[in-house]
Parts: C-alpha cells; structure tokens; sequence
C-alpha cells in the first residue's frame, strides 16, 4: 500500500466523523420533538399530515403497539411494491414500456425493499418502469430507512425513561425522521450528485452511435434457435457488429442519494454504483461512500444525546470505528497486491507512474483500488450493499472482509437505526458478561439487564444465524440451490453464503457470481430477510418496552462504566468472538480454504 | 473476645474436600446422569446426547466393522464426553457435599422429643399447671409448653413465661448458653436447642416441618434450591449459545458434503467429529460449573454462619448500594463509657466523681461501671461495698430516667439533662445554666451527658463517649471502594449522631431513628433506584427488614425480626453484612470469569479441530494447525480432553469463589478480564498441545 492509499483513507475517515457529529446532535433534537430550523419551513407539512392522516402527535405506544404499527406498516409497503411491479405494463411512466415483473422476483424485490435489504435480483434498467423505481422502490427506500431509525430511536427511549409504559409514537418518529432528517438529506444530495453528471429524466432510453464500433462473434443459430454446427461438429461462429449503444435514463440521482443515505444500496441500474451515470466521477464516489455510514455514524452520537451522556454515544462510534478501520485498511492492502493468478499469466499488478496496480478485475477503472474497498467494507459494515466493484472479483481476503462485516450481524454501522439496535443488544451481552464480572447483577445506562432481555438477546443473535446457517445449508444441498452457484470449488461456497448472510442481516449486497434469480432463492431469500428483519425488531421493541418499565441505578463506583476504553475493548471482543466462533467453520469452507490454494 | 475464640473451637470447620465428601459426591454424580436430571441443565445434556451418539457410534463400528473412524478413536471420545459429563456432575455434588453433610448433623438434632404440653397454663405459678406428655410431632402452632432444665425445647416459639439459659450450639455452633425470658427483644426459643437451666413456658409459633430447623436444613441440603433470577438469565444465554453452536456444527455436514463435491476428493465430516466439535464449542465449562458455583455461594454464606432463606437473597447481597447500620453494637462497641467528669460551678471535682461513683455502685451496667473504674482511676476512689454503707439503690425506670442512690439522707440521682431538670425543680431548685452550657458541649460532640444531682443541686455532668470500633473506618472506607453508602442508624440526636458518624468515616447518618423513619429512610432509597440492605434483631425492625432488599436477622433476635429477615446471623454480629456483601459479589463476579474463561477458550478449540475436520477436503487448510497437532484424531481427542478436564481444574474456583478485592469496578474488570479473558484465550493453546504431545507419545491414537 501506498502512501496514497493510506491518505485516502483517512480523509474518508476524518470527514465522516467531522460530519457525525453535528448530523448526530441535529437528529437527537428532530426524536426529542425539539424545535429544529427546517422546523418553521417544514413544520406545517408535519401537522397538516397528521391532520390528515388523523395523528394524534401526543399519544403515545406501548412496545406492542409500536412493534404491531411497525410491522403493518412494512407489510402493506411490501404489498404496494409489489403490485406496482405486477401492474407496470399497465400503469404510467413507463416509457420503455417493460411488462409485469414475475410474481417470485416481485416478491423477493418487495420484502428486499421493505426490509431495507435491497437485494437486486432484477435489473432496473431492463426490468422496471419508473413509476415502479419512483412510487415502489424510491419511497421504501425512504420509509425503510426511518422505521429502523424509529425503532432505534423507540429503544433508546426505552433506556432513557423510568417507570413508564410507553415508548414513543411510530407514526411521529417516522413523519420527523422522513420529513426532517431523510428528505431535506436527499435532496441536497441529489443536486451535488446531479452536479457531477448523475442522470436525472423521465426521457426515453437514447440510442447513440458508438465512435467506435465493437465487433464480436456469435453463435449462428438455426430456425429453431439451436446452435448449427459444422461437419466437424464445432459450432459455426458468425461475425456481429455493434455500432450502436442504447443509455438508459431515469430518474436516477434522486434515488442514488437516498439509497445511499439510508442504507438501502438498490441500485437504479442494475450494476448499481459501478454504472457511470450513477457515480461518475471520483467526487460523486467520495460522497457516495461517505452517505453509506453518515446516518448510521451520528446515530450513535444521537444515542448518547438522547440518553444523556454523549460518552456512551462516542464509546460505541470508536467501537466500529476499531473494527472498520483494521478491515478496511487489510481489505485495500489485500487488492492492492493484485491477484496472484493473474500474476502468472503475466499481467503487471505493481503500481508505476501509469496506473495504480493491484487487482482491479471487476473494479472500474475510474475508481481504482481504494475507492473500491473502501467502499467494499464501508457498504457490507453498513447495511447498505450498494456496490461500485463486483466483490466477487475480490481476492480471498479482500472478498472475505466484506462477508465478515455482514455475518459480526451488521452492528458495525450497519443500517440506519438497524445497526445500532443490534449494537445496542451487544452492549446489553457484554454488560451482562462484563458486569458479572465485577460483581454485580449486569445493567447498562442504568437499567438492570435481567432475564427477559437476556431471552430477547440471545433469540436476535440466535434467529440471525439459524437463517444464515439453514439457507446456505439449502443452497448447497438442494438442486434448485446448486442451480444458481456459476463457480467451483470453496468459491461457489462463498457466493451462496455470502448470498445468505446478506439476506438474513437485511444487507442486500452479492458476490455477483450467483445467479439469484431463481424461484429458489427468490423466495427462500425473501423469506429470510424479511424474518431477519421483523424477528429481530420485535424483540428489539420488546426490550426497549421492559427497560422503560424498570427503575433508574443510579451509577456508583461500584457500577461498570460503559463508556471507557476499557469496555470499548471488552465489547470489541465479545462481537469479534461471538462473530468469529460462529462463522469460522463456514468460512474456513468458502474464502479461507481459497485464500490457503494458490 | 473470648467467646469468639471459643466459637471457633467448638465448631469444627468442615475443609471443601474432606475424603467423606468426596467419596459421597462420586457416587452421586454418576447418578445425576439420569437424563430426566440433566435436562434441567441444557449445556450439559447435549453433552450427554452427545455421548449416547458417540457410543452408539462406536458399537455400530464394532459391530459392522464398518464405522466412520476407527472404532479405538470413536471409542476414546465416547469415554471422554462421558467423562466430562460426570465431572460437570461431580462438580455440583462436591458443592452440595459439605451442605448436605451439615444437614445430617442438624438433621440428628431434629430428634422426637417428649413435649411436655400444658393444657391450662397457670397464671401465677405455671409450674403446677398439669402437663401431658406429647410426642413433639404432634405440637401444632399456638400449643404452650413447659420446658425445664435438660430438656430440649420441641419446636420454635415465643417464650410466655419464665426466664432461662439455653445451649443453642446446635444452630449456631456457639457453646456458650444464651438467656431467653419473655418479653422483650429475647423471646425467640429454636426447636432442637437445650434448656440448661430454670424453665420456660413457650408458645409453640410454627407448625411440624416448618420449623427455623427445617428451613434451615432444606435451605443447607440444597434441596429446594431454585434458580436465582440472574442464574436463569445466564442460562438462557448458555442455552442460546448452545443452540447456535448446534445449528453450526449439524450444518457442516451438508456444507462439507458439498466441498468434497466441489474439491472433487476428501470425505464429508464425520459425526464423531461433529459431536466433538459441538461439545468443544458449547460453553461446558461455565454450563458445568454453573450450579455449583450458585450452591458453592450458598454454602459460603453457611461457612460465615448466616443461613440465606432464599438464593436470590445471595445474590441481592453482591448489588448492596445501601448499607443500613445500627450504631450500637455494629459501629460503636454496644456500650459507652464515662471519660469525664466535668463539675457544675463551686463544686468539687472530688465531690462530684465521688458522688457519681456512689451513685453507680450497684449499677451492674457497663456504663455504671465504666463511672466507677473512672473515679478510681482518676480521683483514687476506691470502690466500696455498698451494703456495708447501708445504702439503698434506686433503679432505672422508664418514668423516671433517673438512677441513683440513698444513703444517710442522701439522695444522688443521675440521668440524662432533661429529667434530671424535671427532677431539680421538682425539689424546688435551679439548673445552672453553665451545666446546660456543658450539656450542649459535649452532646455536640458526640457523646452522652449523665447529670448528677445530690438533693437539689447539681454537682456536675459526667461525659460518656461512643467508643467506635476499631478498624471499622477501614471497613468503611473498603465500601465506598466498592461504590456502597453507609449510613448509620441511631436514636441519638443529630448532634452525638453526626459526631460519631464523622468519627467512624459512615457516609451518612439517620438521627433519632423510629421505626418509621427507618422505612421511609429504606423506601426513600429504593425509590432512586438503589438497593438496600440492613440488620436488626427487635420486633419494631420487622417493618424495615420486611422492606430491606437484603435484610439480616440476628438469631438472637426476636421471631418477628427472624421472619422478616432474609438472612439469619447465627452469630448474632451486626458486621456481618459487610461479609454477606462480599460474599454476594464472589458469587456474581466467579459466574461471570468462568463464562468468560469458557468462551475464550473456544478460539483454540477451532484451531484443532477445524484443520483435522477439513483437511481431507481442502489440505491447504492445515495452514490452520497453528498448534502443530501431530494427527487429525489426536487434535480432535487432544481438544476433547482438554474440554473435560479444565471442568475438573475448575472445581477449586467455582467452589472457592473468586477473590473479591474491594477496588473500583473498572479496576476489577481489567484484573479480570485480563485473567480469565486474555488467559481464557491463552490456556487452551497450551492445554490442548501438550495433551497432544502426551497421547502422541503414548501412541494412543
């Protein structure tokens, strides 16, 4: 790794943080119902939509309440998306003119969608309209990224509150987390993103003519669409020439910017960020990959205003900071030093004055190497799975970082709002563990951590895995599971568990490799991520309620303090451990026999 | 002193691995493999599946003589999971072990008796009542009995009538006779204990098997020991935990099925393998040691004389915020002792010591004496007998709160301020407002004035001081390391109260202290949150020990202090919540390293076992073996076995108890993390090697 390289990293790491924390306090004052200064502009659109929708903004939820408004609120989300995609041949604003989408893949797009996973097994640019991108797509992107804010937010609430029933209002927490946080977020993204060349039009695809034209060869078929052979029975070839390209067009930059800032990562096109008009320029790459962890990142900090003690927002920030930053920098050090089989093909990997070197098979040339990991790692610690680099082209190493963060249970960042509470359910684990150790019943932020949470705990971490464990165990033993793997060895390995552990941790990236655009993986995946969402947010909901019924400790010398480096280090520990101890096995199967056969 | 000394001599001190408990916990812990038992304990009865697999595995090898693994390798894991399950069950009888070998001697002293029941108890001479000869199982609650020297009292009860000294060493281990008379804060009589002396008639207040004896035997034994609310929670987690580790390994298979496919060579893994691993994985050490480590708790509370009526009272011990202490006798010696004497104006400092020495001849009390030894001390008065003066002693009373004495027409009073005012202008004289000045004086620091008064003149004010105990402001000073407030409780006014307070280093006081105030005092407290715990032995403590989160009861209280307490002193030593609260936090902090041991040690376990579990199908991965086990199934025993025996290495602690040493919990944490976390991580490293190299060379497998 170069000087360079080392430098871009850590601009990207200065900036985000510099950007956390004013977003973090910011978001603190929108949950809190303090007044904001979009407040006066916006504040009438929020009570004339409570008017409308017949909030009352002051009653508040018990945790069922809230989890039941959550839950219908995603699936009648999922239900829109999904007859949008079946009825687009019917409906407006679809100039291509794209017929219904089929009853599996629309399924699988919904839950993917509605559970902020956004899983791509279809293509935008050939598959669906853009009322289906703007009215199905685009607005989960919205409403999936503030229901996990609000129900982060809920168990917070739960950990500030003493003695009380309730723990906020849903519909509140997302009209605010919309209207004040994602919304004004977005559209100032979408006009820096529209500055740098991302498209933005309701324009037919245009036809242009290639300045140089492409010839390639091509089977020559029959009547029948078979293969004709020749004598020898090798199939005749035909010369083809392209000399026009069809650009798809869109609406794009609007909805990169929220796919990006709301961990959603569904690309507009269907190579997602690595499509020139989605991110063309190495200034639309840096503020795309910054909006990946910007929200997940102040959360935090926005946790430890809410409850108080900016302390505890900060312990846990340096905490995924000290697990990102060691990956991201091994990630980019892993593709630097290029592929080893390309190296005994002759191919020259080392960096010069002409170009960067390194692996840059599936990478864009415009990107490069650190550009590409960072985002790797930045988009699989997030929930996010935007790509702008195919993963799957990554070395073992480089490859295996990305799956690690997805399968620590994206609490490395992860989604907005999602991370955190899952990050939250670790401190809860390791307060429990940790503060047995000095001699006490655990508690945390001062609530004692007692059975019934410790039953939450263990049944997220434990719901997380079975799917992750029992859908690659199907993939690689079930035919219609095997039928999607396009390559041998411990690889094809890697790509259904990697498929898996993005589905059950709502992460939606791919080791591109597989071919999920099956009936099987369409359904068993959309199965998985919408349990791993919605059994994971219930018990959530269900600890924040119980932590808001129980009385404040009030902290003594004797308490375990929860914002030192200490515990920082003890944390850090039990998710790397727990993470580690529960993957091994399989990763010793996919990336790490591959990293050990050269 | 002396009766400490005593104490501990008389009760002989069972050591944790006497050769009796031990032979009994062997056997006992091969029949807790009755699976109906083990089930109760998740961890260990997959252990238990496991073996069951495993044999059944070996036998079909034997029999088919075509197994998955060679019938000798399957046949040492096999006896190895076995084992490791009847060390985890070893580990539990060895800590129910000195428990139940106490209940036997309390059990023996549990014998039939004869009650002597009193069908129409006299009034005035109950003695003559007629009596009928009962077997004691036939006593119910409400029965009066008459207990005479040498007999045992039957059941617990009140004691209505008589006054008696009673050998209670067979609930306490202390030998020397303690006095029981009705009324009062020294009712309480326990079943099993013997009358040495005089009689008592005794309300029976329990019925068969409900005696403090019963309790106190079922509470030892273990019998009827349920799982504390921080146990579960640990549980559900180990149980959690057990089920991931089962959904990994039971998943392998199909994963390694399709690598052998895909690496087109090698062999699936086998289930020995997979059992192996899984049990390796599962947190069998902390799931083993777990009841014993609670038992063990429980037992400690036994060891320091303190019966626990429940488990979760143990546990509540280690969360102690609040420390409410009684000033006399837990901070202060329980009497206090005169150490001045200040004249009133124009009288003779003489005059007065000689005066309050008369006063105090017959005095038997410690303070009585302490003005006695005093005067001699100081003035050379010698003490004189006080009916060769002819003197008449005058009592304390509750109306008067005065005592003194009369002699040739003298009348020598002392008392506090206040009555001996009353009593002066009830002769018809003044109370020099330079002895009120002397009064306020030493109140405000600290101490007691006793007025002394001749006739109707005041001679002068003798000073009594609150002798604080020593070493107990390092006690003090040790709790608020530990991040608990102490407060003293005392019926004192909020002068003396702060003065001696401020001299025993006690974060905070509660002055002239009701019954009510102690409530309000102990609600107050756990309104913010905090829990409380405190001492008392009188019938008017009930309500604040009912309320108390940990409440000790001293065994020489009364029956009403008894009931309301969750924990009994048999010792009767109101310091002894200081010990309780350590032995609480032992308890939580050795449950909380050994799971943390437990888990770190499964990182090592991986680097045996899966290299020898894939390395048929990818050899690369033998890059794995970082501990350079010589064979695939030496690694997998070597790991099996290392899994077994660190349970039995682990006995000690898990029965001893961690160390608890009174720092700040960050401080602790890192002691300990760095012991059992980064150690959890390094021993098994080592474990697991050197147990490879021994069966190695052994040529075992």
């Amino acid at each position: 790794m170069s000087g360079n390289d080392v430098l871009q990293i850590v601009i990207y790491f200065t900036v985000l943080v510099l950007l956390a924390k004013p977003l973090g306090i910011f978001m603190a004052r929108v949950y809190e119902g303090q007044p904001v200064f979009l407040g006066r502009v916006l504040g009438p659109f929020e009570r004339l939509f409570y008017r409308l929708c017949g909030i009352q903004p002051e009653e508040e939820m018990g945790w069922k309440q809230y989890a039941l408004a959550v839950l219908l609120f995603s699936l009648s989300g999922m239900f829109a998306v999904y007859a949008l995609q079946r009825f687009q041949g019917a409906l407006f604003l679809n100039p291509q003119k794209f017929p219904a989408v089929t009853p599996g893949l629309s399924f699988n797009t919904a839950v993917s969608f509605a559970t902020n996973t956004n899983w791509q097994n279809y293509g935008g640019e050939s598959t669906l309209s853009y009322l289906t991108q703007m009215a199905g797509l685009a607005v989960q992107n919205f409403v999936s990224a503030a229901a996990g804010m609000a129900v982060l937010v809920a168990l917070i609430r739960g950990f500030k509150r003493h003695a009380a029933n309730t723990i906020g209002n849903f519909w509140v927490d997302m009209t605010r987390g919309v209207l004040y946080i994602l919304l004004p977020l977005s559209v100032l993204y979408s006009f820096l993103l529209v500055s740098q060349g991302v498209v933005q039009s309701f324009d037919k695809y245009k036809t242009v003519a290639l300045t140089q034209a492409v010839t390639y060869e091509t089977p020559k078929l029959d009547a029948l669409g078979n293969p004709v052979k020749d004598a020898k029975g090798n199939p005749v070839m035909m010369e083809s020439e392209v000399r026009q390209q069809q650009i798809p067009l869109g609406p794009a930059a609007s909805q990169v910017a929220i796919k990006q800032l709301g961990t959603n990562g569904g690309g507009f096109f269907n190579t997602n960020s690595a499509h020139p008009l989605e991110d063309p320029t190495p200034f639309s790459n840096f503020l795309e990959c910054l909006a990946i962890l910007l929200i997940p990142a102040a959360l935090c900090l926005t946790f430890g205003e809410m409850v108080g003690d900016r302390r505890q927002g900060w312990a846990l920030l340096i905490t995924m900071m000290l697990v990102l930053a060691p990956l991201t920098v091994l990630g980019t050090w892993s593709e630097q030093g290029g592929n080893p089989h390309f190296a005994s093909m002759g191919i020259d990997q080392a960096a010069g004055a002409l170009q960067p070197g390194g692996n840059m098979e599936g990478k864009e040339v415009r990107n490069g190497i650190v550009s590409s990991t960072v985002w790797a790692t930045w988009t699989t610690a997030a929930s996010n799975g935007s790509v702008n680099s195919m993963h799957d082209s990554y070395t073992p190493l480089g490859g295996m970082i990305p799956l690690v963060l997805i399968q620590l249970g994206e609490v490395i960042f992860g989604g907005v709002g999602s991370g955190l509470y899952g990050m939250l359910i670790f401190a809860i684990l390791t307060v429990f563990i940790a503060g047995l150790m000095v001699g006490r019943t655990p508690e945390y932020l001062g609530k004692k951590i007692e059975i019934f949470e410790m039953k939450m705990a263990a049944f997220m971490v434990l719901i997380v895995n079975a799917l992750i464990k029992i859908g690659t165990a199907l993939g690689v033993s079930t035919k219609a599971g095997l039928a999607g793997i396009s390559n041998p060895g411990p690889h094809g390995f890697s790509e259904v568990l990697y498929a898996f552990s993005s589905f059950a941790d709502n992460n939606g990236s791919a080791f591109a490799g597989l071919n999920g655009n099956s009936l099987f993986y369409n359904t068993i995946g959309g199965m998985i991520m919408f349990i791993g969402r919605f059994w994971v947010i219930i018990p959530v909901l269900a600890i924040a309620g119980s932590l808001a019924k129980k009385k404040h400790v009030p902290a003594g010398l004797g308490t375990l303090p929860t914002h030192t480096p200490l515990f920082v280090v003890f944390l850090i520990g039990v998710i790397v451990v727990v993470g580690a101890l529960t993957f091994m096995p399989s990763l010793a199967l996919g990336p790490i026999a591959e990293m050990f056969t050269h | 002193m002396g009766r400490k000394k005593e104490r501990s001599k008389s009760k002989s001190k069972k050591s944790l691995f006497e050769s009796r408990i031990i032979r009994r916990a062997l056997w006992d812990s091969v029949k807790k493999l009755n699976p109906v038992y083990q089930i109760k304990n998740p961890v260990m009865f997959v252990v238990e599946a496991g073996s069951v697999l495993t044999t059944a595995l070996f036998l079909h090898s034997v029999i088919t003589g075509r197994g998955e693994a060679s019938p000798g390798f399957i046949f040492q894991i096999a006896v190895w999971l076995w084992i490791t399950v009847l060390f985890a069950n070893f580990a539990e009888s060895m800590a129910e072990g000195r428990g139940k070998a106490q209940a036997d001697a309390l059990r023996k002293t549990r014998q039939e008796v004869m009650a002597k029941r009193m069908t129409k108890p006299q009034r005035d001479t109950p003695r003559d009542s007629n009596v009928t000869q009962v077997p004691s199982s036939q006593l119910k609650k409400g029965d009066v009995v008459l207990v005479e020297a040498g007999d045992i009292i039957p059941m617990d009860g009140e004691v209505v009538e008589g006054v008696a000294s009673v050998n209670e060493s067979a609930i306490t281990g202390e030998s020397a006779p303690v006095i029981r008379e009705s009324g009062g804060d020294r009712s309480a009589v326990t079943g099993g204990t013997m009358v040495l002396s005089d009689w008592l008639v005794v309300r029976i207040t329990s019925n068969p098997g409900e005696t403090f004896l019963d309790r106190m035997i079922s509470m030892v034994e273990g019998a009827k020991r349920q799982k504390t609310p921080n146990e579960i929670a640990l549980d559900i987690l180990l149980a959690g935990l057990t089920i991931i580790f089962l959904l990994v390994t039971a998943t392998l298979l199909p994963f390694s099925i399709f690598s052998v496919k895909a690496a087109g060579h090698g062999s699936p893994v086998t289930m020995t393998v997979l059992v192996s691993l899984l049990v390796c994985l599962i947190p069998t050490t902390i799931g083993g040691l777990l009841s014993a480590i609670g038992i063990a708790g429980m037992d400690r509370m036994i060891q320091a004389n303190v019966i626990a009526m429940s488990g979760r009272a143990v546990e509540a011990a280690g969360d102690v915020d609040v420390l409410l202490l009684d000033k006399t006798g837990t901070i202060t010696l329980g009497d206090r002792q005169a150490t001045m004497f200040i004249p009133a104006p124009g009288v003779d400092a003489h005059v007065l010591a000689d005066a309050a020495q008369l006063s105090s001849l017959a005095d038997e009390t410690p303070e009585g004496r302490s003005i006695v030894v005093l005067a001699k001390e100081k003035y050379s008065l010698r003490e004189r007998d006080i009916h060769a003066l002819g003197a008449h002693f005058v009592e304390f009373s509750a109306q008067t709160r005065m005592s003194g004495v009369n002699m040739d027409g003298r009348e020598i009073r002392k008392g506090a301020s206040d009555a001996v005012e009353k009593y002066i202008q009830k002769e018809g004289g003044t109370f020099p407002q330079e002895v009120r000045h002397i009064v306020d004086d030493i109140a405000r620091q600290g101490a007691t004035p006793l007025v002394v008064a001749e006739g109707k003149k005041v001679l002068g004010v003798i000073r009594l001081n609150d002798i604080v105990k020593g070493g107990i402001k390092e006690r003090f000073a040790e709790m608020r390391q530990m991040g608990i407030k102490t407060i003293m409780i005392t019926g004192d006014n909020p002068l003396t109260a702060a003065a001696v307070a401020a001299e025993a280093g006690v974060d905070d006081f509660l002055a002239q202290a009701t019954p009510e105030t102690k409530l309000k005092l102990i609600r107050e407290h756990q309104a913010g949150g905090r829990l409380v715990a405190m001492t008392g032995d009188g019938t008017n403590d009930a309500p604040a020990l009912a309320q108390a989160d940990v409440a000790v009861a001293m065994n020489t209280g009364t029956q009403a202090a008894k009931e309301a307490g969750n924990l009994v002193d048999l010792d009767s030593n109101p310091t002894k919540l200081i010990e309780i609260v350590e032995i609480g936090k032992q308890l939580l902090m050795t449950r909380g390293t050994l799971t943390t041991f437990s888990i770190a040690n499964d990182v090592a376990k991986y680097f045996a076992i899966l290299p020898a579990a894939f390395i048929s199908i990818y050899p690369a991965l033998g890059a794995l073996n970082i501990m350079h086990l010589a064979t695939p199934q030496s690694a997998v025993l070597s790991a099996v076995i290392f899994n077994a025996l660190i349970i039995i290495f682990l006995i000690p602690l898990a029965l001893r108890g961690v160390k608890y040493k009174p720092l700040g919990a960050q401080v602790v944490l890192r002691n300990n993390a760095l012991i059992y976390g980064v150690g959890g991580l390094a021993v098994p490293f080592l474990g697991i090697k050197l147990i490879d190299m021994l069966i190695t060379a052994l040529h075992i497998v």
